[in-house]
């Protein structure tokens, strides 16, 4: 095996997988009640086209939007919509969301399209499927997939690269799925390649997952133009930019898209879905969520009907006490929730419960100026005066200190020997940034 | 469970253990070698005058924090790295009392003064040094020879006076006269070895120190070019235990890469320079406080290109 790739900058987190990385993924418990908020994806939320008191199946649509950038969704049981109205959402914020009453009939809709095989499909038929599917990237962006798939005219796309890094600490959910799946996954990758027309196709797997990338390589081994490239473990490596820069070695310029540089990237269980959607003609419905952190009683990854609660998941896994914090994601950077209420959407990669010590507010020291921010930032930026114009309001210092190219990776804050809430300063100047150019 | 218990708050939910009391206190273990090797040579004086160093420095902060309202916060150990750094480049004739107000000054002046830990442009320890060395020049540059304690000069000092070389062993392991903490090059080495191995300090700043002494005073240290004698120059006075300990100060050294070597070059030329050239036989106090004030600038015209900054 060669070296394994990876980038510049960085850190290394305690990975925390070893709970949940060797157990099979199991079926979770179909709850009683699902809630499918409408905006489960990045672009605009769709429209309900149930009314409550009607049937649902298994699979139909019940939400949808003429939107560009949007994703139907589709209810996972079959039962009765007994509301639509405001719940909390795994994002922090209160959105509108359809309420299913499962039934427990799992009553199927037939499959909106005829299952066809790869050779007869047409690039133009695979972005509808994958639309109609309402597939969006499940390693946490949710960014619609299908929408991906038909870059802007002048980008010239040579490959397609998958993400298996799975770097966030705790998360295994795309691990087992690799290893469980990896059939489903290289399918998924050539489907993808056709859609986008090439002949080059890139598996991109850190190296502590052996397993995973033994399963993936003898998987793809049939095809040519098909390659699985061991990383090295160091977070961010699932980042965008620099999983590119470490398959490809280009560095995806500031404020471009990956189209912009010839790749298209995929999460890999986003590409097992897209082989499901493909072979199944049914929707998006589950997805695999990994479940874990200290106050976990059964720590493991489960196959979850889009909709089910946190608190479900918890309940079934166990909980051995009091959390401190239930995390929505991986640790590095995940979204703490108030309530277990939330569903789990398509986005959702991990749910984490941490004990109260792990979770206690952190003692904010002076900065030291250790530059060890600095020497972790991925994107070369200097962090440590970020995070003071950010607490000034210094924007203007801020932008020409380049800090709208953070990606928010939060090594900065991870390595701080000072505790300093840097990324946390960071993102609100952004957003202030940002603001302020769309005066 | 209990939904109103749990925390929210900002990713990311998990640290890296290193924190700043901790990398202070392995500092300071870093330290200890020189500090035992100076009670070995220049007995329990030595440890009086460390003893006393630290608890003016660490008293200083400490009644300074009381008086301003601020909270304490002596337990971050770095009031403790000034006094034994101060204590470390003072000689071991020095009166305690100077010690003492030494000690005091490198908190109050050059540290609290500016708002505490992390905001103090210059390194406390050397602004001390700086004031003892400016009211008291001659007890400043007593220096005792190891173990006899009798008055003599440093080896430094004696190449300016007579001809008479120290032998670069006795240099290594410190059997030479000069200050508690710089005089045996092999105690510093290995506390700096174990800095960089737990990487709390940057290679860049003692290896362009040290290479940088090595080369200027090779060329320019002796009759006609190149005739010089670095390795005399690299482990005789204080600059291992500056570019170990001193220039490598986090709070007053740049936080980039290339910023850090500027400043290891920096501190190399200036030692030097004022070494060959200058009215002191020593130069790393000035050298480490000039470099000290160009620091904001260093870092401000030594940020690395952003990654994705290509021009297409
Ligand atoms: S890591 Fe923290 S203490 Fe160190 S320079 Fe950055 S902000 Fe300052
Ligand atoms: S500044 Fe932004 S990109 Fe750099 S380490 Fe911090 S969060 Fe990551």
């Amino acid at each position: 095996m060669t070296r394994a790739k990876t980038f510049v900058g960085g850190t290394y987190p305690a990975h925390n997988k070893d709970r949940t990385k060797a157990q099979p993924i199991a079926l979770a418990p179909v709850p009683e009640v699902l809630i499918y908020p409408l905006c489960q994806h990045i672009g605009a939320p769709c429209e309900p086209l149930v009314a409550v008191g009607d049937r649902v199946l298994r699979g139909q649509k019940i939400a949808d939007s003429t939107a560009k950038i949007c994703a139907p969704i589709h209810s996972s049981v079959s039962g009765k919509v007994i509301a639509i109205e405001p719940r909390p959402h795994p994002n922090g914020q209160s959105t509108m969301a359809i309420v299913v009453e499962n039934d427990g009939l799992d009553e199927t809709v037939a499959p909106f399209v005829e299952p066809k095989g790869l050779d007869e499909l047409s690039p133009a038929e695979i972005v509808e499927i994958v639309r109609e599917a309402g597939i969006v990237g499940l390693g946490g962006a949710a960014f619609p997939t299908h929408f991906k798939l038909v870059p802007p005219p002048h980008a010239k796309i040579e490959m397609v690269i998958l993400n298996g890094a799975e770097c966030e600490p705790y998360l295994t959910c795309d691990h087992r799925t690799m290893v469980e799946k990896p059939e489903l996954v290289v399918q998924g990758l050539r489907i993808l390649m056709k859609a986008l027309g090439v002949n080059q196709g890139y598996i991109g797997v850190e190296v502590n997952k052996p397993d995973a990338i033994a399963a993936l390589s003898s998987a793809c081994a049939a095809y040519s133009g098909i390659q699985v490239v061991p990383l090295q473990v160091k977070y961010p490596q699932g980042s965008e930019a620099q999983l590119i820069k470490a398959v490809t070695g280009r560095e995806l310029p500031a404020k471009k898209l990956p189209a912009d540089v010839g790749v298209i990237v995929n999460n890999v269980g986003t590409a097992a879905a897209v082989a499901e959607a493909v072979q199944t003609g049914l929707p998006l419905m589950e997805r695999v969520v990994t479940i874990s952190g200290s106050m976990v009683e059964r720590p493991q990854n489960l196959l979850v009907r889009i909709g089910t609660t946190f608190g479900d998941l918890l309940t079934e896994c166990g909980l051995k006490g009091q959390p401190g914090k239930i995390i929505n994601g991986g640790p590095m950077m995940g979204m703490t929730v108030g309530t277990i209420d939330v569903p789990v959407t398509k986005g959702v990669t991990g749910i984490l419960a941490l004990s109260e010590a792990e979770s206690c507010q952190l003692e904010v020291g002076p900065c030291i100026r250790c530059g060890r921010c600095v020497d972790v930032c991925p994107m070369f930026l200097l962090p440590v005066f970020l995070g003071q114009f950010a607490e000034r309001g210094m924007l203007d210092k801020a932008e020409e200190y380049h800090i709208l190219d953070c990606q928010e990776c939060g090594c900065c804050s991870y390595v701080c020997p000072a505790r300093r809430p840097l990324v946390q300063n960071i993102r609100l100047a952004k957003s202030g940034v940002l603001a302020k150019r769309h005066q | 469970m209990d939904s109103s218990k749990l925390l929210m708050s900002s990713s990311p939910h998990q640290f890296h253990r290193d924190n700043t009391s901790r990398i202070m206190l392995e500092v300071l273990m870093a330290l200890a070698p020189a500090a035992v090797l100076a009670v070995f040579f220049f007995g329990v004086r030595a440890l009086w005058i460390m003893l006393v160093s630290i608890a003016a420095a660490v008293g200083t902060e400490a009644l300074i924090q009381k008086l301003t309202g601020r909270p304490i916060t002596i337990s971050d150990c770095s009031a403790a790295i000034t006094g034994l750094l101060l204590a470390f480049s003072v000689p071991a004739s020095l009166p305690l009392w100077m010690v003492a107000i030494g000690a005091a000054i490198a908190i109050a002046i050059g540290k609290a003064v500016f708002g505490g830990l992390g905001h103090n442009p210059f390194n406390p320890a050397l602004v001390g040094r700086a004031v003892l060395l400016a009211s008291w020049p001659a007890q400043m540059t007593a220096w005792v020879e190891p173990f006899t304690f009798l008055t003599t000069a440093t080896p430094l000092a004696a190449l300016g006076l007579e001809s008479a070389q120290t032998s670069y062993g006795a240099l290594f392991l410190g059997a030479v006269p000069g200050s508690l903490g710089e005089t045996s090059a092999l105690a510093i080495i290995a506390g700096g070895l174990y800095l960089l191995w737990r990487k709390i300090i940057d290679w860049r700043i003692p290896a362009g120190y040290i290479g940088t002494v090595a080369i200027f005073t090779w060329i320019f240290g002796g009759e006609g070019l190149c005739g010089g004698d670095p390795l005399f120059h690299v482990l005789s006075g204080a600059v291992l235990l500056a570019a170990f300990f001193m220039a490598t100060d986090m709070v007053t050294s740049p936080v980039t890469k290339l910023g850090r070597l500027i400043m290891g070059i920096g501190c190399g030329l200036i030692t030097s320079v004022i070494r060959l050239w200058g009215a002191y036989p020593e130069g790393v106090t000035y050298a480490v406080l000039i470099m000290n004030a160009l620091t904001p600038l260093i870092d401000r015209y030594t940020q690395p290109r952003r990654f994705g900054g290509v021009t297409r």
